[in-house]
């Protein structure tokens, strides 16, 4: 029963299992114990958070393979990590170390400037981000079982998520109303795969899970992003740049379970000490935006 | 009838629209509240240990357990087999309701999750298999006296029947055969004759 349809479903299934959790950065195995404990769905083993790599700069590459088997070896729940853009070769490794997840990820310095890696052939399913429906389509046609918003990573600042989210549901939206005849004309403006197009237009709704990232920083952010069609959130620096990562990391967790319920939010969200403090996306030059990254 | 769905984390919708398709009503469960209405429940896939996680705002491990013991029917598949057996491996709390010990993804990390075909005995009818959707899925290592096969993958059992208890290993959710949620539906409404 291996066929490529199969291959793709149980990718894609993984997806499924993630809904209504959170994917906790992390970069030991403290960390994802803290994560694990808290109840996240999964997590995302990395070197260094988006803020320190936007603090410290310099290339960011794939983990250290310690770094990563480290953190497989100290929890239950599915471990992924981030290659850069393009990198075919560090997809491979992770493939080989057996990561969950990959996640094809603008937070790394993309090492190619055109293309991204063609996913399909992989046994291993990728996660991509997105800013619109046309970059998020021609990942799908790339073969990514699931897909995040970008948001600003390592920002603190949820307002490039919700343009990410608002965009992909405008999307969506409007091949609703196109009809058949249009939608060539209409992929051909996305940039997008047709029979990605012509699938969203007849099902109103991504071929795979849609999650949020970037930026999310509280339990009413988290929520926030549910509210906006999000199924599931990746929270990056947000937890582990605060001043209070277990509790938060738990009281975010709650609040993508209970996101539609406001006096249970409250109660979540009550004693927590300060987010971290974050960077105005606005005040950000276009060169120091990482969602710019990916094509 | 009513039959909630356990929606703290996991792939709970999609067993909300097998329910629906099969015209049962169905209702997300997130609290105690919430779980006092219905007449049936499903443990969804997803991660056990997010779900033990956020049983604990309300206790709502002890009452789902409760109201289990008092004769509740339940589809558990994958992470919720965990939620309900007696024993894990590795070791973590449980709800201790299905007489089973399971091992925590005993076939391999996700490259190792795959479509498989799972042999059914004759109680679910016809065909004779069923398509087994195995993602990172734990294997049932030992089943007490109480407990039925209904469905193996080579030697594994991965379709289990206790009383009003149903679990699966695989992912039916995932699949258009809904013969696994019939034996819920049927079991519920069994139950209320």
């Amino acid at each position: 029963m291996e066929s490529s349809e199969n291959r793709f479903r149980v990718k894609v299934g993984l997806a499924e299992m993630l809904k209504g959790g959170v994917i906790l950065d992390v970069t030991n195995a403290d960390q994802a114990k803290i994560a694990e404990d808290a109840g996240a769905a999964a997590v995302m083993a990395l070197e260094r958070v988006p803020a320190d790599i936007r603090v410290e700069g310099g290339v960011a590459r794939m983990a250290a393979i310690e770094k990563i088997t480290e953190i497989q070896s100290c929890v239950s729940i599915p471990v992924m990590a981030k290659i850069r853009i393009g990198h075919i070769t560090e997809a491979r490794m992770l493939e080989a170390l057996e990561v969950d997840f990959i996640d094809e990820s603008e937070v790394l310095t993309p090492a190619d400037e055109e293309n991204h890696v063609a996913k399909h052939g992989f046994k291993v399913p990728f996660v991509c981000g997105c800013r619109n429906l046309g970059e998020a389509l021609r990942r799908i046609g790339e073969g990514a079982a699931m897909i995040r918003t970008k948001g600003e990573a390592g920002s603190g600042d949820i307002v490039e998520a919700v343009r990410h989210l608002r965009a992909v549901r405008r999307g969506i939206k409007t091949l609703g109303i196109l009809d058949e005849h249009e939608l060539m004309a209409e992929a051909k403006i996305l940039g997008a795969p047709y029979e990605q197009v012509r699938w969203v237009a007849e099902n109103g709704r991504l071929p795979v899970p849609n999650f949020a990232a970037g930026g999310i920083a509280t339990p009413a952010d988290a929520a926030l992003c549910m509210t906006l069609g999000a199924e599931a959130v990746f929270v990056g620096s947000g937890v582990f740049k605060s001043s209070d990562p277990a509790p938060r990391a738990k009281a975010i967790v709650d609040a993508v379970t209970h996101w539609q319920d406001a006096a249970r939010l409250v109660e979540i969200s009550r004693g927590l000490q300060d987010a971290m403090s974050g960077l105005e996306v606005g005040k950000l030059t276009t060169e120091e935006m990482l969602s710019r990254r990916g094509w | 009838m009513r039959c909630g769905v356990l929606a703290l984390q996991g792939d709970w919708a999609a067993h909300a629209a097998v329910l629906r398709r099969l015209g049962v009503e169905t209702t997300m469960v997130r609290t105690a509240a919430d779980l006092a209405g219905v007449d049936a429940l499903v443990l969804p896939g997803g991660e056990s240990t997010a779900m033990l996680r956020l049983m604990e705002p309300d206790n709502l491990a002890e009452k789902i357990a409760q109201r289990v013991r008092n004769g509740l029917p339940v589809l558990a598949t994958c992470a919720g087999v965990i939620v309900l057996a007696t024993a894990t491996k590795p070791s973590q709390p449980s709800l201790a309701l299905l007489d089973v010990e399971v091992e925590r993804n005993a076939y391999g990390r996700q490259v190792h999750s795959r479509v498989a075909a799972v042999e059914l005995t004759d109680e679910l009818g016809e065909p004779g298999r069923i398509e087994g959707v195995f993602i990172r899925a734990p294997r049932i290592t030992r089943t007490g006296p109480g407990v039925t096969v209904l469905g193996r993958l080579g030697e594994d059992p991965v379709l289990v029947r206790q009383g009003g208890i149903i679990a699966a290993t695989f992912h039916p959710e995932l699949t258009d055969d809904d013969r696994v949620h019939r034996l819920l539906v049927d079991e519920e409404v069994g139950h209320g004759r």
